[in-house]
């Protein structure tokens, strides 16, 4: 279980987290939503321990994520950047497989490229793709690669950074699905940050809406149109009117 | 009043900024050589960087010491017709270049050369998220990126430096038997007898600290790169300054500690 407890992060005056408090039940799929620049990422980037937070807790298992060995704390996540961040001097199977190249998860390198095969094959890649660089994939198979690295060492907790942002609606169809399945197959937590709702809708058990730095309504999808919330019906029905201040 | 102190006030600024920025980058190269001491090791990008830094840059330094090895002859030349001492042409074009221009120039030209493309490659890793994923795959950036990359520069450049001294000092050898009329013997002969290996030595070592500058700050500034391709190329082109500069400085400092007497 993840759990954030009046989580504080400032940059210079700019105050990003304001007292977030977050639970995520371990096998449960969570999706944050939130307007640009409400602190989505950062809160993420917080649990990984990417960006320090400046007060409040981050506890995963009921234990302090500041504490304690920070590569057995890290070998029990995966990854999916918003670009996908592939390495772009590595071919696409190295890319997968870079967590079973090298550190504690290490494997013989056949035996890393097979499981790099069978995980791209996994997210609908094929073997021959494998020896490719990431800057002869599209956008959609970036993505998929970035899933497939994500799950490479079968991790517990997979987070997933805006994972349908610049892709067309049916890719992004495919890939919330792949999402979805993965999820469910490999039992793991997750967490997803997106605008999309359509994402939100196939991906997550939990929704959290963030704003001004705090979670203003958390609770089942399946509660979420019904929920009364002025912010989060403002967000889900993408009106320029409401309580949340629409820049233009 | 405030037309006196307001000036003050931003000198001030400017001199803690410079002494924070001084700070950090010592912080930096102290982390970075500390990695040195602890595992895992990355020999695979060790060795990729060797290869970038090192040999792939060979072509651009031999060709700077061939062409300021001639270039040297005929200003010696010059230069010692004033004194009827066209004689030690040999001799200086030797020493000049082992000494102070083999290393310097070729620091300068690996400054412009790799401290520009570390700083770019590991900048565009960072606004890509790539550095951040590094971490998330329990990779260390400065183990995996930096340390690699500042130890190969400080193996290769003195290698870089040793083989460019040679090219000098045959490019010396071509202009003083071809233009000087100086015998091919004699010049040879003059070379040997006047240089001394502390001369080629104190090169190679000011060659392994240039290198060490050179990707320290080529990684420094790429991992202090700000968002987009503005910040990326920010980052390059304050990664080549301060390598030039730092270079220049520091060959004082070590000429200065070297040969003062």
């Amino acid at each position: 279980m993840i759990e954030l407890k009046d989580v504080h992060k400032a940059f210079g005056t700019n105050k990003v987290l304001q007292g977030v408090d977050l639970t995520i039940p371990t096998g449960t799929s969570m999706v944050i939503i939130g307007g640009s620049g409400t602190g989505k990422s950062v809160a993420l980037k917080c649990i990984l321990g990417l960006i320090r937070h400046d007060a409040g807790e981050i506890l995963l298992d009921g234990k302090d994520v500041t504490k304690g060995d920070r590569d057995a704390f890290l070998a029990r996540f995966g990854m999916l950047f918003q670009g996908g961040a592939l390495f772009d001097s590595l071919p696409v199977w190295q890319n997968v497989a870079f967590r079973l190249l090298r550190g504690s998860l290490k494997r013989p390198k056949d035996e890393a490229r097979e499981i790099a095969i069978e995980k791209l094959r996994r997210v609908g890649l094929k073997p021959e793709q494998a020896d490719k660089f990431p800057a002869e994939l599209s956008g959609g198979m970036q993505k998929r690669v970035g899933l497939a690295r994500a799950i490479a060492a079968e991790p517990e907790i997979i987070f997933f950074d805006e994972p349908t942002t610049g892709l067309d609606p049916i890719m992004s169809g495919v890939i919330n699905d792949l999402i979805r399945e993965i999820v469910v197959e490999m039992g793991a937590t997750a967490m997803t940050i997106t605008h999309d709702m359509t994402s939100v809708r196939a991906i997550a058990d939990n929704v959290a809406m963030l704003h001004d730095g705090v979670i203003k309504w958390t609770g089942p999808v399946a509660e979420m149109d019904a929920s009364g919330d002025p912010y989060l019906d403002q967000f889900i029905h993408g009106r320029a009117e409401g309580p949340i201040e629409a820049v233009r | 009043m405030s037309a006196i102190t307001r000036p003050l006030g931003r000198l001030g600024r400017q001199v803690l900024a410079a002494l924070a920025m001084v700070g950090r980058v010592a912080i930096f190269a102290a982390n970075t050589v500390t990695h040195l001491a602890r595992p895992p090791f990355y020999g695979r990008e060790f060795l990729q960087a060797l290869m970038q830094i090192g040999w792939l840059s060979l072509p651009v330094v031999g060709m700077t010491a061939l062409f300021t090895g001639g270039a040297l002859a005929l200003q010696i030349y010059a230069g010692g017709a004033r004194f009827n001492a066209e004689t030690v042409v040999p001799s200086i074009v030797a020493i000049g270049l082992t000494r102070e221009l083999g290393p310097v120039l070729g620091g300068l030209m690996v400054a412009a050369r790799v401290a520009s493309s570390i700083a770019a490659e590991i900048g565009t890793m960072k606004v890509t998220e790539q550095i951040d994923a590094l971490v998330t795959l329990s990779t260390n950036p400065m183990k995996y990126l930096t340390l690699p990359r500042v130890l190969a520069a400080t193996l290769a450049v003195p290698v870089l430096v040793g083989v460019g001294d040679v090219i000098g000092i045959m490019g010396g050898f071509l202009v003083g038997v071809g233009r000087l009329d100086f015998g091919a013997g004699t010049y040879l002969h003059n070379t040997i007898d006047f240089l001394e290996t502390w001369d080629v030595v104190s090169g190679l070592i000011k060659g392994a600290v240039f290198g060490f500058i050179v990707a320290l700050m080529g990684c420094y500034y790429g991992m202090q790169s700000g968002r987009g391709a503005q910040g990326v190329g920010r980052a390059t082109k304050a990664a080549v300054v301060a390598a030039s500069v730092l270079i220049l400085a520091s060959n004082y400092i070590l000429t200065e500690l070297f040969f003062s007497a």
